[in-house]
């Protein structure tokens, strides 16, 4: 079995995130993979493993700084991993990142069939969680998405999906596009074997016209980015008998009742 | 501005949520409503969309490529729903659509996008129009902590809203809300759905992610939610919890980016420390309330109001006040 599995570069959420030119602002030292990506990772790792042979190849579309979120995905252990950079997808949507992933995808089956691509539920950074769709629609695959438990039998992927207060049983023959959420599995931590296996390992670069990409121009501007005043200080009640009384009064005060 | 034609989707069509009213409200601000759905509205649905100033319902009929016609749960996979979308934009010749901030309408709605060229903004918090007549939505993003603007440069415009980003009200002047049949082609796909439940709603008790007051409880807890219940209760509100409590058993849902993303007028935390991952849920709520045991709690940093205190103490007594404050 051939897996695809995306993993993105986000700055890591205990950072103190924010814009710069009306970009995410992103640096090496606090940037990471996308935490819901390890799901994916795992998922891609255990269906390898089932099926008893094959390859998971971790792809990326980021800036050539990109890399810690491939570090990390070799660390976990992937086979390859393949970072897409090109000026043109520096202001990318949605859109433009799923046919960069799409080409990628399509490159990579020059020498071999994709059978599946398997994906985070969402990027930490904007919670879009459209990429897994668009890029099945790219591709002209079903897509599975938000998967909690997956199988793979006779060419047929089929999933439990949970999704707002919805459980749903679907299938799909492969090649298909699957997303999982944080719940399918539990992402090995990397050990020592794995960590030294990983410092041998080399993310590939390929640009835009590697993978026969004209990436779309995108069909939105980001017109402003700013900070949000900070809250007023914490109104602070040490319970000592009235702090429910206390907690009544200031919903009262503010007319939230 | 005001002959931009408005897309809404209405699914289900035998009930119109609040955030579903929500977006009948924005949609009125940007020019005429219409409704897509994908089943029949019953008549007192109809009522309510009048009230609310759609004009028009267009109402799916699916038939299948082989032919036939599709009837069963498969309507509401975004496949289908986004079929319906894009046929109704052509139709009724749209300018915007809008979809609630679902994860199910995240997907139908990059789908309808992706088939019409159409830019796409998901989880905007307002919808406007830009100085240049262009549409703008405007988001909170990093737990709460940014405000960014972002303008559509296509034709077509379609957004997702998160819900309580305003308040509903109808129209001014009702209007008699006409139901149009809608054609539309199942697209071909190989995905087979085998089993589809939809949990029940409990009660009286408004769902999560549309409840204007939600009381979430954690792991201070330790599995008793009575406390949490029991203010929820008396104030109107949905309960939530930590994932935390999730995984032990304690709760069904929970709040944080993984979960759902709330944005209530009163978010109040009981026995949650405030994760990250917590945090990005909710941090956007306009008031945030604690109570937690641990002066130190990392939560009452982004907090309003917070009592330190024992949950079980400090809930039922303030669930108390609030009653007897209702009368
Ligand atoms: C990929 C990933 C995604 C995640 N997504 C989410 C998510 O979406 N939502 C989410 O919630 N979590 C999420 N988490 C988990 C998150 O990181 C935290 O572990 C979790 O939120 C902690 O839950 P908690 O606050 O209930 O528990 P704790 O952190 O253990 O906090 C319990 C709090 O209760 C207080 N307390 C104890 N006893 C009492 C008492 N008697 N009265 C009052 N207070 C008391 C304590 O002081 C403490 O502050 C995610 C984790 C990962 C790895
Ligand atoms: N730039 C990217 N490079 C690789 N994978 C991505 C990228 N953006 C999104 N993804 C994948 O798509 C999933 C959902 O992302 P999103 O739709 O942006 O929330 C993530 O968990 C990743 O697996």
């Amino acid at each position: 079995m051939r897996i695809v599995v995306t993993v993105k570069y986000v700055p890591d959420i205990n950072t103190d995130r924010g814009f710069e030119d009306r970009r995410v602002r992103r640096t090496p030292d606090e940037g990471t993979l996308n935490e819901l990506d390890e799901n994916a990772v795992e998922a891609a790792l255990q269906l390898v493993k089932a099926a008893g042979e094959g390859e998971v190849i971790a792809l990326t579309v980021a800036p050539p700084d990109g890399d810690p979120a491939l570090r990390k995905a070799f660390q976990l252990g992937v086979d390859r991993g393949i970072r897409v950079s090109d000026d043109a997808l520096a202001g990318a949507d949605y859109f433009g990142t799923a046919a960069a992933l799409a080409a990628a995808v399509r490159k990579l089956e020059e020498d071999g069939p994709v059978d599946l691509v398997v994906t985070g539920m969402a990027a930490l950074d904007g919670l879009g969680s459209v990429i897994p769709t668009l890029l099945a629609a790219e591709l002209g695959r079903p897509a599975l998405t938000l998967a909690k438990k997956v199988t793979v039998a006779d060419g047929v992927l089929a999933v439990v999906r949970e999704h707002d207060d919805v459980t749903e049983e679907l299938s799909a023959p492969l090649p298909a596009v699957l997303s999982v959420t944080d719940t399918a599995n539990t992402p090995r931590l990397p050990n020592f074997k794995l960590i030294m296996a990983a410092r041998s390992k080399k993310a590939e670069e390929w640009t835009g016209s590697d993978i026969g990409l004209a990436a779309p121009a995108a069909r939105t501007e980001t017109l402003s980015a700013g900070p949000r005043p900070e809250r007023p200080e914490v109104q602070l009640v040490t319970d000592k008998g009235e702090g429910g009384k206390a907690l009544a009064a200031y919903l009262i005060e503010n007319d939230l009742v | 501005m005001t002959n931009r034609t408005v897309l809404v989707l209405l699914d289900p069509a035998t009930e119109v949520r609040s955030s579903v009213l929500e977006l009948f409200t924005v949609a009125r601000g940007l020019g005429t409503v219409e409704a897509v759905a994908l089943e029949a509205p019953t008549v007192e649905v109809l009522a309510q969309l009048g009230a609310y100033g759609v004009e028009t319902v267009r109402q799916a009929e699916f038939s299948a490529a082989g032919g036939g016609v599709v009837k069963g749960d498969e309507r509401h996979l975004p496949a289908l729903v986004a079929a319906a979308l894009t046929a109704a934009v052509r139709r009724a010749d749209a300018d915007v659509v809008l979809l609630p901030s679902s994860f199910a309408a995240k997907e139908a709605a990059a789908l309808t996008a992706h088939a019409l060229g159409a830019g796409l903004i998901i989880d905007a918090a307002g919808v406007a129009e830009g100085a240049d007549g262009r549409v703008v939505g405007s988001k909170r993003v990093f737990a709460g902590s940014w405000d960014t603007a972002c303008a559509v440069t296509t034709p077509v415009a379609v957004l997702t809203m998160r819900a309580n980003a305003v308040v509903p009200v109808p129209a001014d002047a009702p209007v008699n809300t006409e139901t149009e049949p809608l054609a539309v082609d199942v697209p071909e796909s190989a995905v087979t759905l085998t089993s589809r439940e939809v949990k029940p709603r409990v009660g009286d008790r408004p769902p999560l992610e549309e409840a204007a007051i939600v009381v979430a409880g954690g792991r201070g807890t330790d599995g008793d939610f009575a406390p949490v219940v029991e203010l929820a209760d008396a104030l109107g509100a949905a309960v939530g919890a930590s994932r935390d409590a999730v995984f032990e058993g304690w709760w069904d849902t929970y709040v944080g980016q993984t979960g759902v993303t709330v944005a209530p007028r009163v978010y109040i935390g009981a026995g949650i420390s405030g994760a990250p991952h917590h945090r990005g849920g909710m941090q956007a709520s306009q008031h945030i309330v604690a109570v937690n045991s641990d002066p130190e709690a990392p939560i009452f940093e982004i907090c309003d109001f917070a009592v330190i205190g024992e949950l079980a103490d400090v809930l039922p007594q303030a669930a108390e006040e609030i009653r007897r404050h209702k009368g």
